[in-house]
């Protein structure tokens, strides 16, 4: 089969971009669109063309690295499928696909359809985690966990942080990824002690960030490849509210939502605003 | 060179224990003047990271994709192993470290072996506590499976995705200490160099793959936990990203290179279907639990496999192993399936195949059942290949997995250029010939958050550290060869494309250096890669600059090292003549065609050193000693 691809290309960040037309025949179904980009780029190369940077490392639906917006949709349109793992079998002979990257002013585009997501770090810098330095834990069966209990957090634990539900949402909202870690770690017994501080940080750091806010609108979910629930949206609120009102005595500190990379020779602080 | 393994004396049980005791400490004041690098942020580097960052040292960590989250070790599916006999079927950390020993076929360290099985214990305590969402029973106590052939049940699973949850556990302590200040994580960092001072390490050049800057970050002690080395087989189960630069660097700058030729092929993933083709997908070993392995018994019969009468397959696993069927070791049922595509009789477009059939097991117990127990594996095979394993039987074939083979490192798991300490799957230590399933989850754990740190600690407590800066010429030495090789790259414009090397390179192991290698195969390998090698330094074409995001010339420069390291695998596996585990040496198999170990002559690990390109490295070896697990040869039958 035989397929035309519109990508953005984009140089860098002060590149305004364009969309540019592709054909690639000698389309096999079997190969994943990721593979088809590499055919691509192949002839690109050999035509002394530079090739479409695109993120991808595991090419297995589990590492979070790839993702981009096929025909306007964040990760194509199989339901629960990851770029990586979309076979080309799913497009008709002959398809225009339209290929751009995730559009968040949180995510800073670096080069064609790649962007810049350590926004998605900070926020779990900000509070997803429990706090538990190495060697000081109990016995692994000293506090049990309800099986249910343990299978919701997992359903929530499953997010791979790609950033597909910040595209798909009008307001760019991060609100399932951050939910779904506030969902999993509040679930266990072993979070519970830092729900609130966990529900504040965290969205103190979405808002710092530039991200807009949730409005309910449901289409993260949609995208989701690994079909995070919009309960755990609900939760984040829930979380979010009753720490607000129990930690209403305690200065929240973000960090900076810097976009700049440091290239080393010194250590790079750090810097702390109160927010 | 000789190498100093430094196992503490005593028994076996006490080695860590004293070890740790004779350990110096560092004063709590003083370990913020103590900057450590991170190379690497999967199990073992980000463990490593987050936990010298609790102890208050000042840490850099580095990776090479967007986020440290994104380590390969996010891909791990089936567990990992602690010996807690929580099932009380008799489990102990003498069984695991007995198990782990004889699986690896007695190429490993005792000592080394022993101490992960009595850390084992703590992992699980660790991750449980991080809230790592492992699977439970009702009554809320951990759940188990068995894994892997063992005959007990310890292998702690969180669905299909027990690496993912490991990994996010890991990640999340290293950005706690991010958020407090003793962590800086350097995403989109690759390691080029390392900077060894006056016989000791002192830090390293990196490149920021977004700007293209190369980078200088000096420190008094230097850890990579970057990973195996299996993409030198081009097509593997690893990550498109997961390379051997940091640590074939490292061993140009003094490192020892421990037993490369110890590689490990799994024997289910889903089949090459064209060339386009660019990584390999495990399917979990669980399947041959169920499934029968057959081939048809007539040479390119290519009827489709439902039409295939019953008396014309061959059960080949089931007719060789009567008593382990279809569930005998990773290495012994890889081979086996080469063997008959070798002989024509593989199945599939490309013969490169076997059947694993599930129609006896769907009428034996039921679809349901089937689908309860590998419904999510069938749903990713039919994704991949567009087939229903439920009414055709699926099609699998070996492919390399993972790297027994690393830098060589003491007890302390530092390497033999002090200050230079190696955890995870980029070091050699515990594995020996062949690893165990669920067992590589558990080292670089154990390496990670209950080791290295105390290990480290010591040497600083050891050493002075006279203060250095950029204007030495050692970090000039290593800045001018990082440029000069970027350079160098991006100026020879030929007509190649680098994966089109790389393929090719791939191959060549894979078909001298894979499954089964004999001497004049080696021989003909060595030549055929130095001869790649050579028109890749003159013909490799690669587009853009060194001043952004340029895929293309990351790939060069890490297709350009996996070049030196296959010659290596060869070299190494021409040596060292006998069969054992992964390393399988036609001249050397029993009667019956198995593997023959030559304990008189080979007990040894084999560490090379890197004597300059062209040069053949020199061997230094390391006796193992077997006081606990006595040598045995492995049965099947
Ligand atoms: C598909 C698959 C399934 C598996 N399943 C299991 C299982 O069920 N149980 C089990 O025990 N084991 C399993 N394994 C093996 C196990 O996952 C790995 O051995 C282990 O996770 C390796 O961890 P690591 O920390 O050593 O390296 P990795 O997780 O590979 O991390 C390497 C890190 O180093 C960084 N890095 C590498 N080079 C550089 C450089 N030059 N500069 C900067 N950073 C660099 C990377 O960015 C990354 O952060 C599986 C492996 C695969 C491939
Ligand atoms: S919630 Fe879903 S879409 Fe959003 S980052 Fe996680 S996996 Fe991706
Ligand atoms: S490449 Fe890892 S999820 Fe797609």
């Amino acid at each position: 089969m035989r397929v035309t691809l519109k990508i953005w290309r984009q140089t860098n960040r002060a590149d305004k971009g364009r969309f540019v037309k592709y054909q690639v025949g000698d389309v096999n179904p079997d190969m994943s669109i990721l593979e088809c980009l590499d055919v691509l780029n192949e002839q690109l190369i050999e035509r002394d063309e530079e090739p479409v940077a695109f993120e991808h490392d595991c090419r297995e639906g589990i590492c979070g690295s790839c993702g981009f917006m096929i025909n306007g949709v964040a990760h194509g349109p199989l339901p629960a499928t990851t770029v990586c793992q979309l076979t080309m079998r799913h497009f008709k002979d002959g398809a225009e696909l339209l290929l751009e990257p995730w559009r968040a002013r949180a995510f800073p585009i670096i080069k064609d359809l790649t962007v810049d997501r350590r926004s998605f770090d900070r926020i779990i810098a900000a509070g997803g985690y429990i706090s538990v330095s190495t060697g000081s834990a109990p016995d692994g069966n000293a506090i049990p966990v309800p099986k249910e209990a343990a299978d919701r957090a997992m359903d929530a634990a499953a997010c791979i942080g790609c950033g597909a539900c910040v595209a798909a949402c009008p307001n760019a909202s991060p609100a399932l990824f951050t939910g779904a870690k506030i969902a999993h770690l509040g679930t266990l017994p072993q979070g519970a002690p830092e729900r609130d501080r966990r529900a504040i940080h965290m969205v103190a750091q979405m808002t710092a960030e530039g991200f807009g806010g949730c409005t309910n609108i449901g289409e993260c979910t949609g995208v989701c490849p690994k079909e995070i629930p919009l309960e755990v949206i609900a939760r984040m609120n829930h979380d979010f509210i009753w720490g607000s009102w129990r930690e209403r005595d305690n200065v929240v500190t973000t960090m900076r939502p810097f976009t700049e990379w440091s290239t080393g020779s010194k250590f790079q602080i750090n810097e702390q605003e109160t927010d | 060179m000789e190498l100093k393994s430094r196992i503490p004396s005593g028994p076996i049980q006490d080695k860590w224990d004293k070890a740790r005791f004779d350990m110096k400490l560092v004063n709590p004041a003083n370990k913020r003047k103590h900057s450590i690098i991170v190379v690497g942020s999967g199990l073992a580097g980000g463990s490593a990271a987050a936990t010298l960052g609790e102890l208050g040292y000042k840490v850099s960590c580095f990776c090479f994709q967007d986020s440290p989250r994104r380590a390969h070790s996010i891909a791990a599916q089936g567990g990992i192993n602690a010996a807690k006999n929580y099932q009380n079927d008799g489990d102990s950390i003498y069984r695991l470290f007995y198990d782990t020993v004889k699986g690896g076929d007695f190429r490993a360290r005792e000592a080394n072996v022993y101490r992960l099985a009595q850390i084992s214990v703590q992992i699980i305590d660790q991750c449980v506590a991080q809230g790592v969402p492992f699977a439970r029973e009702y009554g809320g106590t951990l759940a188990n499976r068995s894994f892997g052939g063992a005959q007990v049940s310890r292998t702690f699973y969180a669905r299909g995705q027990t690496g993912q949850q490991l990994l996010l556990g890991a990640y999340q302590a290293l950005e706690r200490q991010v958020n407090a200040g003793s962590v800086t994580m350097y995403p989109r960092t690759e390691m080029l160099d390392l900077i060894v001072i006056e016989g000791k390490v002192r830090g390293i050049v990196t490149r920021n793959l977004v700007t293209g800057d190369i980078g200088i970050h000096l420190a008094d002690a230097v850890i990579l936990g970057t990973g195996g080395y299996g993409n030198v087989f081009y097509l593997s189960t690893n990550a498109k990203g997961s390379n051997a630069t940091a640590i074939w660097r490292a061993h140009k700058r003094g490192a020892l290179f421990a037993n490369p030729c110890f590689t490990q092929i799994h024997p289910t993933c889903i089949p090459v279907s064209g060339d386009y083709q660019s990584k390999l997908t495990l399917m979990s070993e669980s399947l041959r639990n169920d499934g029968r392995i057959w081939v048809p018994l007539k040479k390119g019969d290519k009827r489709p496999p439902n039409q295939i009468p019953e008396q014309e397959r061959d059960y080949y696993l089931e007719r060789r192993y009567p008593s382990f069927g279809n569930l005998v070791p990773r290495d012994v049922a890889s081979r086996n399936a080469k063997y008959v595509c070798d002989e024509g009789r593989g199945v599939g477009e490309t013969a490169l195949g076997v059947y694993l059939d599930f129609s006896d097991a769907i009428r034996r117990l039921g679809r349901k059942t089937i689908e309860e127990r590998y419904g999510n594996l069938f749903d990713m095979y039919q994704r991949i290949t567009d087939e229903d394993p439920y009414q055709v039987p699926m099609r699998i074939y070996p492919a390399i997995h993972y790297t027994m083979g690393g830098l060589w490192v003491d007890y302390n798991l530092m390497s033999t250029v002090p200050g230079l300490f190696v955890i995870g799957e980029a070091n050699f230590s515990d594995h020996g010939a062949n690893r165990l399933g669920a067992s590589a989850l558990m080292q670089g754990l154990s390496d990670g958050y209950f080791i290295v740190p105390y290990t480290v600690g010591d040497y600083l407590a050891n050493n002075k550290f006279p203060s250095i800066d950029e204007s030495d010429p050692e970090v000039r030495n290593a800045v001018a060869c990082v440029q000069q090789t970027i350079q160098k790259l991006l100026s020879i414009n030929g007509k190649r494309t680098v994966d089109s090397f790389h393929r090719e390179l791939g191959k060549i192991v894979w078909d001298y250096c894979g499954m089964s290698r004999n001497a004049q195969g080696l021989e003909h390998a060595i030549e055929r890669i130095r001869e790649l090698r050579d028109e890749y330094w003159q013909n490799v074409k690669v587009p853009g600059s060194g001043a952004d995001l340029n895929q293309s010339l990351e790939k060069a420069g890490r297709v350009a090292d996996f070049f030196e390291l296959a010659e290596l695998m060869c070299i190494d596996a021409r040596e060292r003549n006998e069969s054992a585990g992964g390393h399988f040496r036609e001249e050397y198999q029993t009667a019956d065609g198995e593997a023959q170990r030559d304990d008189d002559h080979y007990s040894y690990v084999a560490a090379w050193g890197y004597r300059g390109y062209g040069n053949y490295p020199e061997l230094s070896k390391e006796p193992l000693e077997f006081e606990y697990v006595h040598p045995a040869q492995r049965s099947y039958k």
